[in-house]
């Protein structure tokens, strides 16, 4: 099998190195933290300086420390749900498709439906009825949003799936009479990696979304330090409104900058998956470089305009 | 038609899952929550609203599963949601009274997103491989920002400093609800922000995805052929524009769900009355019956506002309607 070439445009770049810096912060995040996140007898709500690099909580509490402890269970959670979704996704998205038949018809079904229930609504009954003390444990939670997570990626896996099922490659495989496990897994798997690596991502992205908003809705344990957290504890101080940007802005800033990365790498998956969407194949600074005076307006067609208009590279 | 009825079928299978899973839950959770709460609302509350929970949820009667659950089928057709515990009423009318807020809210707010971030899409697939596409990452990072969030810092800023807003609530309250000029006027004003928060965290999916259709459909033969024709460029636009817009709406039905679960939460910020704020509150006080209640009033919504979306998706592709003639 040929190693999977990764895309080599700026967003997926950017994306990656964002996303390496989280797992970085994730690993390192609490020794790097100046205080304790709990400890609460420093000068409450005040703006940064020197000392207090993001200034400090209404309670006194250091805000970059608990902003880099808390990226530890924001991204843990996240990644263990993350991770059983897409378990759970490849698994019937892959048979679905593969299998085909009533097998199929049921596991759409079954999957259609997870889609069209509100996913947040059901998270929240769902946690309100684990019992006490669970509701804190990571594995827990994490496994509790992937039930409500893991429909979407079964959707797209299931569809690829199906349209690989009879091209020529498996065909083959199916005369020469390898099983059928084999051919799912060493054919059709590897041509499923960039979407499978998508809905991971996807999912991923989703879960740390949903986690943190539970938090912020303070169903989860208030006293375990996560962006969520942070914010419910800034929302019931009304931190807002006392115009305390360094302890709203920060948590919130990271979780969308999570979100940024993971999407920035999943549009490189999209436009390797559908090249169409390469912006014609030419940046603009090649473009300006070779010439070419105007931006071809429909991409590859050099049909549009006048012969002196069309650039070397249309 | 068919494809109608088949979603109509699958939300109504849906539904039942809904019902059914509601149904269940509190039974068969490990740790019987239900018989912990009765505990501890023990002394606390009047002996029939005990009773009542007890009905409602199976305890203490020695009546199997179906037979249980042959009642709960039936009190639901009859409208019957049990009683709050915190608020003492039957949840049906207390959901009846503020589903209207929530409805008019996300309603709103998810009509203006579309149709913003669709046109926006379309107008930068139409430019892709221009300047303009730096608001690609822009618009991934606002995407990124959780509603509640874009929601607290709008408050801050708009709100709060510039005093351009009221800053919480859906209408002024020294006014007194009802059809009068004064109070219409004073919803619509309380409903700017949070509504543009909505629309402003969601808008950027729309304007993604429709930008992608875009840029994949000028590419087709059709789009060539319009301008080989010398059509004008809007007309080609627009030409172009329409094919594209197809997989927004079929997309459509599939993203209500999260739009709303978005957005719920957007109320809690705003302390705007809706099922949201009822939510969050029902779980803080353990209010189970008033929670399932909500779940289920959120569910059949979504998916009736999914079958919209549907019929909309219908109208719109012709290639729909023209199976029924194969057949």
């Amino acid at each position: 099998m040929k190693s999977i070439q990764i895309p080599k445009s700026p967003k997926v770049i950017v994306g990656l190195v964002g996303l390496g810096l989280f797992i970085l912060l994730t690993v390192i995040g609490p020794w790097l933290a100046p205080f304790d996140p709990n400890f609460s007898g420093f000068a409450p709500n005040v703006a940064p300086s020197w000392h207090h690099w993001l200034g400090t909580t209404g309670q006194g509490q250091d805000v970059l420390s608990q902003l880099l402890v808390g990226c530890r269970s924001t991204m843990v959670v996240g990644f263990i749900a993350g991770f059983v979704a897409t378990i759970i996704s490849v698994v019937i998205g892959v048979a679905s498709g593969y299998v085909g038949g009533k097998t199929d018809e049921g596991l759409s079904v079954l999957s259609n439906v997870f889609l069209a229930i509100p996913g947040l609504p059901l998270l929240i009954v769902l946690n309100s009825y684990l019992p006490a003390g669970q509701q804190t444990n990571p594995l827990v939670i994490g496994f509790v949003i992937a039930i409500t997570g893991w429909a979407w990626g079964a959707r797209v896996l299931r569809a690829q799936t199906l349209s690989l099922r009879d091209r020529d490659f498996v065909e083959a495989a199916r005369i020469i009479g390898e099983k059928r496990v084999r051919i799912m897994f060493g054919e059709v798997g590897p041509n499923l990696l960039p979407i499978l690596t998508s809905s991971l991502l996807f999912t991923i992205l989703y879960s740390v979304g949903v986690y943190t908003t539970l938090a912020f809705l303070g169903l989860t344990n208030v006293s375990t330090w996560n962006w969520g957290t942070m914010l419910y504890w800034a929302q019931s101080n009304n931190a807002g409104l006392a115009n305390e940007w360094w302890w709203v802005g920060p948590p919130g800033i990271m979780i969308a900058l999570i979100g940024t990365s993971l999407a920035l790498i999943n549009f490189g998956i999209d436009e390797f998956i559908n090249p169409r969407l390469r912006a014609g194949g030419v940046s603009a600074k090649a473009r300006r470089k070779s010439g070419v005076p105007r931006r071809p307006r429909l991409g590859m067609t050099p049909v549009l305009r006048a012969p002196k208009e069309i650039g070397p590279n249309s | 038609m068919r494809l109608l009825a088949r979603r109509l079928g699958l939300y109504l299978i849906t539904a039942w899952v809904a019902i059914t899973g509601n149904f269940l839950l509190p039974r068969l959770m490990p740790g019987n929550p239900i018989e912990q709460l009765i505990a501890k609302l023990q002394g606390r509350v009047t002996p029939q609203m005990i009773r009542a929970i007890k009905l409602q949820f199976g305890q203490g009667l020695d009546q199997p599963l179906i037979v249980q659950y042959g009642h709960y089928m039936n009190g639901l057709l009859h409208g019957q949601l049990g009683l709050s515990i915190t608020l003492s009423e039957p949840v049906s009318q207390i959901l009846g009274g503020q589903i209207w807020w929530t409805i008019g809210l996300i309603g709103t707010a998810a009509v203006l997103s579309f149709l913003i971030g669709t046109t926006l899409g379309v107008l930068f697939g139409w430019t892709r491989g221009s300047r303009l596409d730096v608001v690609i990452p822009a618009a991934t990072f606002l995407q990124s920002l959780p509603y509640y969030f874009l929601g607290t810092l709008l408050i801050m800023y708009f709100a709060g400093h510039l005093h351009w807003f009221p800053i919480m609530n859906a209408y002024d309250p020294s006014l007194t609800p009802g059809w009068s000029w004064s109070y219409i006027a004073s919803v619509l004003r309380y409903g700017e922000l949070p509504i543009l928060s909505i629309v402003l965290s969601s808008l950027a999916g729309w304007m993604l995805g429709m930008r992608n259709m875009m840029v994949t459909t000028i590419s087709e033969d059709f789009v060539l052929m319009a301008v080989a024709k010398g059509l004008p460029r809007r007309k080609v636009m627009w030409h172009a524009a329409r094919n594209a817009v197809l997989p927004s709406v079929a997309n459509l039905a599939l993203t209500i769900g999260f739009l709303v679960s978005g957005s719920l939460l957007v109320e809690q910020v705003f302390n705007y009355p809706g099922v949201g704020n009822l939510l969050v509150n029902a779980v803080g006080n353990e209010d189970y019956p008033l929670l399932q209640g909500i779940f289920l009033l959120v569910t059949f919504t979504v998916l009736g506002a999914n079958l919209l979306a549907d019929a909309l998706y219908y109208l719109l592709d012709p290639r729909t309607r023209a199976s029924r003639h194969e057949q």
